[in-house]
């Protein structure tokens, strides 16, 4: 087990990442208010580099209780990533697809000391 | 006596000083103008991890970067009213002249979630070949490829432009400016050149004159447009074709505009099925006419419908056949048969279910008759290693799928290496 440096808390937003290489490794750690997120910069479906993609929201149907459809809505919590190769997504906090449970990210335990954020590799 | 707050400033400066020791290389988001170089590093991590440098792969279709080269494509029109006429678009530039695109290519992105989905913005240097030659070799090294076969994007509409004639005058402008201006530049970019059959004597007339031009693979239909293709005046085309031992592609494209697909409201749905009704159109029609034994030694290749449609269609067409054979009085044998024999493109390979899918391939003999396509850079774009990676082909198969299939049905040369490699394989 090893720690690697990725940046000084400040130097990720609210809502974006930083992607580092450390070898043959691509990282990917997500700021979402106070929390970080590490995720590794490879998707599931077919390797893409998805930590390097958009960040959205989750997009919802917007339903009446009459079950009828009045379109789109964005989830404000529900923060997605989504690889610029194919457009799957995954919830940053979980790194599960929205609507496959089986599709997750691989991830990485994240350390935030002393104003910096680390990432534990085995 | 050290203060509290000036003791935490010492500590936060070790650690900074710690840390830029530790400074990693970091990599950047990927948007509409990143170079396709670096949208594709993880291919090429893919084919270094395969060893793809040991493996002839040829992609089959990939979309050239005609929208951007539209202008230029523009001075090829022969006709000099309408040559003139594309100068009075989009402000005198000629970009987008003449285009009846659907809703289909503007849609790619999936609403800005797929950077390059809108066509690839990235910064080309050298200026001394088209740019389109550049952004091919850029695919091609990242995805370790040894040919790329190349069509258009905004020609995959023109089957259903509203001016009859207007298929035929950019059909025959591409064309020029593919053969004299592209294919010259790099052996290893082919081009499947466009047939406006809409006018049969204009086909046959790009037949003559064509055949065996350098860098000419074949020649396509786009499949989206109403013409049935049994029709008696496309005979003379398709005898052609046989006889100058040439492969006829038919390719996909959406239609949202047809009566049963203007009932989709998402786009999704769009291309889930008219990206395949199109070919099933077609490919029954072909069928279902004799076409086979009509032309028995015209090869087909059926282009970016996916997969999963042919398991429907060779049981759906032989279940119905054996109860009205005298419908399809010229078939000797099942349909099922007759669509083994055709060749297939595996992109968008459909892989939720991999029995299904083997079950699929066992029933168009993929080891003989699929050939890879990566469809880049469009929005569903596959790798090599989507083949590379299926748990239930031997390694054959994959090598036959990934390139030597291909070079069977276009007549490709294989590079020296690889005939070493088969050599001393036996």
């Amino acid at each position: 087990m090893r720690e690697i440096f990725v940046a000084n808390t400040d130097e990720i937003e609210d809502r974006e990442r930083k992607v580092i290489v450390d070898g043959d490794l691509e990282i990917g750690v997500f700021r979402l208010g106070e929390d970080f997120f590490a995720w590794e910069n490879n998707c599931p479906h077919s390797g893409g580099p998805i930590c390097q993609g958009r960040i959205m929201n989750r997009v919802i149907e917007n339903l009446d209780e009459n079950k009828k459809s009045h379109g789109f809505l964005y989830v404000d919590e529900d923060v997605h990533i989504i690889c610029p190769w194919h457009g799957f997504e995954f919830n940053i906090r979980t790194g599960v697809h929205p609507g496959d449970s089986q599709a997750k990210l691989n991830g990485y335990v994240v350390v935030v000391r002393d104003g910096g954020v680390y990432v534990e590799i085995e | 006596m050290i203060q509290v707050r000036e003791l935490a400033n010492i500590v936060k400066k070790d650690n900074e000083m710690n840390r830029s020791g530790q400074e990693k290389k970091s990599l950047d988001i990927i948007d509409a103008r990143t170079d396709s170089r670096e949208i594709l590093s993880h291919a090429r991590q893919q084919a270094d991890a395969r060893d793809f440098d040991d493996v002839f792969i040829v992609d089959i279709d990939a979309h050239i970067d005609d929208i951007s080269a539209w202008p230029e494509i523009m001075d090829f029109i022969e006709d000099p009213v309408i040559r003139d006429a594309a100068g009075s678009f989009s402000g005198g530039t000629k970009r987008g002249a003449f285009h009846n695109g659907t809703p289909g290519l503007q849609w790619q992105n999936v609403w800005g979630r797929i950077p390059h989905g809108q066509g690839l913005k990235e910064d080309v240097d050298d200026k001394t070949i088209p740019r389109a030659v550049t952004l091919s070799r850029r695919a091609m090294d990242q995805m370790g490829l040894d040919y790329q076969v190349v069509f258009p994007n905004a020609l995959l509409y023109i089957g259903m432009h509203p001016v009859k004639e207007m298929e035929i005058h950019l059909a025959k402008a591409y064309n020029r400016w593919l053969v004299e201006h592209v294919l010259t530049i790099d052996p290893r970019v082919k081009g499947l050149l466009y047939l406006p059959i809409n006018n049969p004597e204009a086909a046959e007339e790009t037949v003559r004159k064509y055949v065996g031009a350098p860098g000419v693979a074949g020649f396509t239909i786009t499949s989206s447009r109403h013409a049935p293709i049994h029709s008696n005046e496309y005979m003379k085309l398709y005898a052609m074709l046989e006889e100058a031992d040439q492969a006829l592609a038919f390719h996909a494209a959406p239609n949202w505009e047809d009566e049963y697909p203007s009932q989709l409201n998402r786009f999704i749905s769009v291309h889930a099925l008219t990206f395949v009704l199109c070919n099933l159109v077609h490919l029954t029609n072909w069928v279902i006419n004799g076409l086979p034994e009509r032309f028995p030694k015209l090869r087909t290749l059926w282009i970016e419908s996916g997969l999963a449609w042919l398991a429907f269609i060779t049981q759906r067409l032989d279940n119905e056949y054996l109860m009205r054979s005298s419908e399809a009085p010229l078939l000797k044998r099942l349909p099922s048969e007759y669509i083994s024999e055709m060749f297939f493109t595996t992109q968008p390979m459909e892989r939720t279910n991999m029995n299904l899918l083997e079950a699929t391939m066992d029933a168009i003999s993929a080891p003989t008759q699929l050939v890879y396509a990566s469809d880049w850079p469009h929005w569903d774009f596959d790798l090599p290693s989507s083949v590379w990676d299926l748990p239930f082909l031997d390694e054959s198969a994959k090598r036959n799928i990934l390139g030597y299939n291909a070079a069977n049905l276009f007549n490709l040369e294989v590079p020296e290496k690889y005939q070493k490699r088969a050599h001393a394989a036996e």
